[in-house]
């Protein structure tokens, strides 16, 4: 962990104010190396999905600091996280969220809608990543159309579609049963090994977490302990 | 950045046909309703100053009697007599011309075809007064005139009736009793305002018209061409002392004749039915406002049920600006989409309405482009608040909401 892509130092979060103010994190320590494959566990109310709407840029910590690619995340304003997320973190939810009523390749093309891609670079990306994921051929199916197991592999092609360097994924396989699990675990697993993307994953699944290659456990708004998964770290390194 | 929000303004609205279009609904029915009434409106009015203009402008019309209608009980007022007419020609100030008229019906055959019609006596004045230009041949001379001779000229409904539309000038037909020499045709007038067919007609010499129709020397009514330099108003004042004072009328005594100054119709009708039509389209234009409303409403619907997306778009990178934008520019899409229907709808009720309300059909393009304006500006002012919510949203929260 000599560069680490993301870094966070002293990391505290609280929701409210005054006496009703609640402490999400109590000062967090992380640093995530580029190229990992990273689990977050802990019981909820832990700080994991704080630390991960933190780390997708989507919230800022209270105080600490968050390095990402050298920015000061906590300096920036909305609109500047938001190009950031825009360029360089990809999201898959535990819903799914795809747009409804709209075709698999239009729902993975609109990150290149809003970074300005014309009409023939974004269908060729678009393809190239539903085709990542195997579903080429279902390009022109809207989520109705597709099995969950379908819908989150085309929510991943959305998020890898733009080359991000980080991929956040929160209980990817939350609604899935196991043998789709494993297919999403498999297809983090080669993206993460082929194309090199930082992979973070919240899961509470113990098998889950065994495809990472770092498991961080939060306990009580901060990390409790940080473990190395052997299984896979051979084939990593 | 524009390009994009409106391909995702685009999808969004196709997305949701339904929901789009009941939306537009409103700004539909109020951009047709404004448009149509403003234009039928016009037509009206433009209707109403052709049908007076061609009575002639600055034209008095006299006739015996109060009003157009007979008065209750009473004897009758006596017609006009040609000494009427030279005196008022001659005595009063700023008059170009006389024509007395003398009317009657009578059934017109030519080779087997018959037509009944109105024959209307008169002289010369009347073209002079009146704008009644002829479309073929001529008028009568002074000697045929002064002689009553039965010569015709024919309005354009006798001769497609009469001549099956052919060449009527040179033909001699049968009027009543007596035959008659087509002279000249009259250029077709249309339908009339005020009832009946103004082309169906048989103009002839007024003495003809007496010797041999009426039998007297009686004038039911006299058009009385004024000088464009003098007023109206004060040429009536001066007809109306001359033929108190011909016909004997004294003191208090109330006219038994009236004077109708057309020009004053025509600023009267002219200014209640342009009144009308800007009531009307007041109305309309309120119903423009209630569907910007209408707009605003499902925009605010749309994005409280859309707030997941929104959180999509926010944490795959979407800039405030751009959520901002796309609902603005949808809501504009919308409504200038509702606007362009509306425009067509307009068109086709007044296709429809101008042969049943007997107008010109009339194309306005100031209303049609004042009203989809407003319709685009609706779209801004009842967008922007729904989509200043939307871009206003916490990411987070947004995509946690069910």
């Amino acid at each position: 962990m000599t560069d680490p892509i993301i870094s966070l130092r002293a990391v505290t979060k609280v929701y409210g104010s005054g006496p009703t103010a609640f402490q999400a994190l109590k000062g967090v320590d992380l640093d995530i190396a580029a190229g990992d494959f990273v689990a977050v566990m802990g019981p909820s109310g832990s700080g994991k999905s704080t630390t991960m709407n933190i780390l997708g840029c989507l919230d800022v910590p209270s105080a600490g600091t968050f390095l990402f690619r050298r920015h000061h995340v906590e300096t920036l304003d909305r609109d500047q996280r938001a190009l950031l997320r825009r360029k360089y973190l990809g999201f898959v939810f535990q819903g799914f969220n795809l747009l409804s009523r709209t075709s698999a390749l239009e729902n993975v093309e609109l990150p290149l809608l809003y970074r300005g891609d014309d009409r023939k670079r974004r269908r060729e990306a678009g393809m190239a990543a539903l085709d990542k994921v195997g579903l080429a051929d279902w390009w022109d199916h809207t989520p109705a159309e597709l099995s969950g197991g379908q819908q989150q592999r085309v929510a991943i092609a959305r998020a890898i579609v733009t080359r991000p360097d980080v991929l956040l994924a929160d209980e990817p396989t939350g609604n899935l049963d196991s043998e789709r699990s494993i297919e999403i675990m498999e297809l983090l697993t080669d993206l993460n090994r082929e194309s090199g993307i930082t992979v973070l994953m919240v899961t509470h699944e113990p098998e889950m977490a065994a495809f990472a290659h770092t498991v961080v456990h939060f306990k009580d708004g901060l990390v409790e302990r940080v473990d190395t998964n052997h299984r896979m770290g051979q084939e990593v390194s | 950045m524009f390009g994009t929000t409106f391909i995702l303004a685009l999808r969004s609205i196709r997305r949701h046909l339904l929901r789009s279009f009941l939306t537009t609904l409103g700004i539909v029915i109020g951009v047709a309703a404004v448009v149509a009434m403003v234009t039928l409106g016009k037509a009206t009015t433009s209707a109403v100053q052709q049908q007076i203009a061609a009575l002639g402008t600055n034209v008095l019309q006299i006739r015996p009697g109060q009003g157009f209608g007979r008065g209750g009980g009473g004897p009758r007022p006596p017609d006009f007599k040609p000494e009427d007419v030279t005196a008022i020609e001659q005595q009063v100030a700023g008059v170009t011309a006389v024509a007395p008229q003398a009317s009657t019906a009578a059934t017109a055959i030519y080779e087997g075809a018959n037509w009944s019609t109105t024959i209307q006596g008169t002289t010369n004045a009347v073209f002079t007064v009146q704008p009644w230009p002829l479309a073929q041949g001529r008028t009568w001379t002074v000697p045929e005139e002064q002689a009553g001779k039965a010569v015709c000229i024919i309005g354009n409904t006798v001769r497609q009736n009469l001549f099956r539309g052919g060449d009527a000038v040179g033909r001699r037909m049968r009027i009543g009793d007596i035959s008659c020499d087509v002279i000249g045709v009259l250029t077709a007038r249309g339908q009339a305002g005020f009832g009946g067919d103004q082309d169906d007609t048989v103009v002839m010499p007024i003495k003809a018209v007496q010797r041999r129709f009426t039998g007297s020397r009686d004038i039911r009514l006299m058009l009385v061409g004024v000088d464009q330099a003098y007023s109206t108003t004060a040429v009536q004042a001066s007809i109306s002392d001359l033929l108190r004072e011909r016909r004997n009328i004294t003191g208090t005594k109330q006219d038994d004749f009236n004077i109708f100054d057309t020009k004053q119709i025509s600023d009267t009708l002219t200014g209640t039915t342009t009144l009308l039509t800007r009531i009307v389209a007041a109305v309309a234009a309120i119903s423009l406002v209630v569907g910007g409303i209408g707009i605003m409403n499902i925009m605010l619907v749309s994005v409280t049920e859309r707030t997941r997306e929104i959180g999509i778009r926010l944490a795959i990178g979407a800039v405030a600006n751009e959520v901002l934008m796309q609902f603005l520019v949808e809501a504009v899409v919308l409504s200038m989409l509702g606007g362009l229907i509306g425009l067509v709808l307009a068109q086709l009720v007044i296709a429809g309405a101008t042969p049943l309300m007997q107008v010109p059909w009339t194309f306005d393009p100031t209303i049609n482009m004042v009203a989809f304006a407003i319709a685009a500006a609706i779209g801004v002012v009842f967008g922007y608040f729904p989509a200043r919510r939307a871009a206003g949203l916490n990411p987070i929260d947004a995509l946690r909401h069910e």
